[in-house]
């Protein structure tokens, strides 16, 4: 396994507000990293950078290789990196297939047939277990099926690297573990390496390879969860009196994922 | 466009444009329309994409869309009353004519007498338009638009070219509206700065494409029709008394529209007849979630 991503100084100031100091990480392709933090520890501006929305204001972020900071996000898409969005934007006029058609039409790198793309929307709604019901409109979908959307839309464009932000955000803890199942069986199925930005620690340290932690825009810690959740500065300045929890989750991971049947 | 989310007061300028860049070719260098109604037609799809990249560029739209169209219509409308040489001001201007009693059709020239005729020649290229609506309605390009229009970031995220592709949409509709603009000078055989561009005909076009329903294929020409019966009424009715009145009562028609019949009249009646579609009413999760 070979990195995929390389992010090296990055940094990304707002005016005097310095969001993202010079953080660093490595992602090697096939892996799930957590990108975790408390609120405001630049997260989502991190991810953000990555998927193009926001332009660095120094450092690099490579994809296989290639400078891909400060693309716009229709380039970034192209090469391959699908994101998610913490709040879904589904496009609410579109029927639950044909947002994720469109995408898959689109987001292709190479132009291909309509055909094609509704084949790969299909997949990708079976993937995420989406009711393949074309006529189905946005609005009959709860939070958990416009998470799942979110989802739906970002694999069908056939991504090597999925950006998922707090993609258990809203939902109950039955649906958050099967969306962290979900996130595994994506990896396990479609090779697909994930980045994944999450503010609820136990569920994302049960699924991920390894965890960085953010905090006031830069990197505090990072390595195997098991590790992370021990760190005293973690678990200071962001896992408090919840610490012992999480380690015993984390502790139980080689159980967790077979145990939660959905 | 309107039905994406990009209110253009600009048409005026491209009908303008059609109308103008037609008739000038033909009178002062004698090109026949056939290849002059092409030049022009290229020509307003060239001005759309001139205003339409630094506007979506810098992501200019909604309200500010339709100030820098509006803009746009009147610079053309004045342009043309400027340059009162070469295009007759505001008196107006009429191609030269070719047909005579005696030689009612002149191809060359693409101008018939008879009424006819040109309804024949509207009938087609009314069912041109349709056709040309058509195919973008059933093209991956609607479906693109549509999600630009309500989630643009979501858009680019997956792909969606959102420049390129709310620039196809604008050059073909500029092109589309020239091309009635030179249908309109050849039929009429007259045009002026004030029935081709300038704020009241690219009112007109707002006003029949929302009274019709711009999301049914036949609603802007209801709204057509709608608006031409306006106009004709009010003309036979109250003469030329009232300077600007029709104005006027498209504005108002156009708020008593947008708050009690957004969708047009077309749209209104398909909601009223169609029986509600089988969607999910409860807005909890699917079953098997």
């Amino acid at each position: 396994m070979g990195t995929m991503l390389e992010v090296r100084e990055l940094t990304k100031r707002f005016g005097g507000f310095t969001a993202v100091d010079r953080i660093g990480f490595d992602l090697a392709e096939g892996e799930i990293l957590g990108l975790i933090g408390p609120n405001g520890s630049g997260k989502s501006t991190t991810f953000n950078l990555i998927a193009g929305a926001l332009a660095p204001s120094a450092g690099s972020i490579k994809l296989d290789g290639r400078e891909i900071g400060g693309l716009a996000p229709t380039q970034v898409c192209h090469m391959g990196v699908a994101r998610t969005y913490q709040i879904p934007r589904p496009f609410r006029k579109l029927t639950i297939l044909e947002n994720v058609a469109l995408a898959a039409y689109y987001g292709a790198n190479r132009q291909i047939s309509r055909s094609e793309a509704w084949k790969r929307a299909e997949e990708a709604m079976t993937l995420t277990r989406l009711p393949a019901d074309p006529g189905l409109r946005v609005d009959g979908l709860g939070a958990a099926g416009l998470k799942k959307l979110e989802l739906a839309r970002a694999l069908a464009t056939q991504p090597r690297l999925l950006l998922a932000d707090e993609s258990l955000g809203g939902l109950d803890e039955q649906e958050m573990d099967q969306a962290a199942d979900m996130l595994s069986d994506i990896r396990r199925e479609k090779g697909i390496t994930i980045i994944w930005v999450e503010h609820i620690m136990g569920v994302l340290m049960r699924v991920v390879d390894r965890c960085v932690v953010l905090d006031h825009g830069e990197v505090i810690a990072s390595g195997l969860p098991r590790d992370v959740a021990h760190d005293p500065k973690v678990v200071e300045v962001y896992l408090g009196s919840d610490a012992e929890s999480i380690q015993t989750q984390v502790a139980g991971r080689q159980a967790g994922p077979e145990a939660a049947v959905c | 466009m309107g039905r994406f989310g990009l209110v253009s007061l600009g048409h005026g300028a491209f009908l303008g444009v059609g109308a103008y860049g037609t008739t000038m070719l033909w009178n002062h260098i004698g090109l026949t329309p056939w290849i002059g109604i092409p030049i022009s037609v290229v020509g307003a799809g060239v001005i759309g994409l001139l205003i339409g990249l630094p506007c979506f560029r810098f992501r200019i739209t909604g309200h500010y869309f339709a100030l820098v169209t509006l803009a746009l219509t009147e610079v053309a409308r004045l342009l043309i009353v400027a340059l009162r040489d070469q295009t007759g001001g505001s008196l107006g201007v009429t191609p030269v004519g070719m047909v005579s009693p005696e030689e009612p059709i002149s191809i060359y020239a693409f101008q018939f007498a008879s009424k006819y005729v040109w309804f024949y020649i509207m009938v087609v290229v009314w069912l041109v338009g349709l056709l040309i609506w058509r195919a973008v309605d059933r093209s991956m390009l609607r479906y693109a638009m549509e999600a630009i229009s309500q989630e643009e970031d979501a858009a680019a995220s997956v792909g969606v070219q959102v420049t390129r592709t709310k620039l196809t949409v604008t050059v073909i509709s500029a092109a589309m509206t020239a091309f009635g603009g030179a249908m309109y000078g050849q039929y009429q055989q007259y045009i002026n700065p004030e029935t081709v561009s300038g704020i009241a005909i690219s009112l007109q076009i707002v006003f029949a494409v929302i009274a019709g329903g711009m999301f049914v294929q036949l609603g802007p020409t209801i709204g057509a029709v709608i608006t031409i019966l306006l106009g004709e009424g009010l003309r036979l009715g109250f003469g030329h008394e009232f300077h600007g009145l029709d104005v006027t009562i498209y504005g108002l028609m156009l708020i008593l529209f947008i708050i009690y019949m957004p969708r047009g009249v077309l749209g209104k009646a398909a909601e009223v007849f169609s029986t509600p579609r089988s969607r999910p009413s409860a807005p909890s999760a699917q079953p098997g979630e």
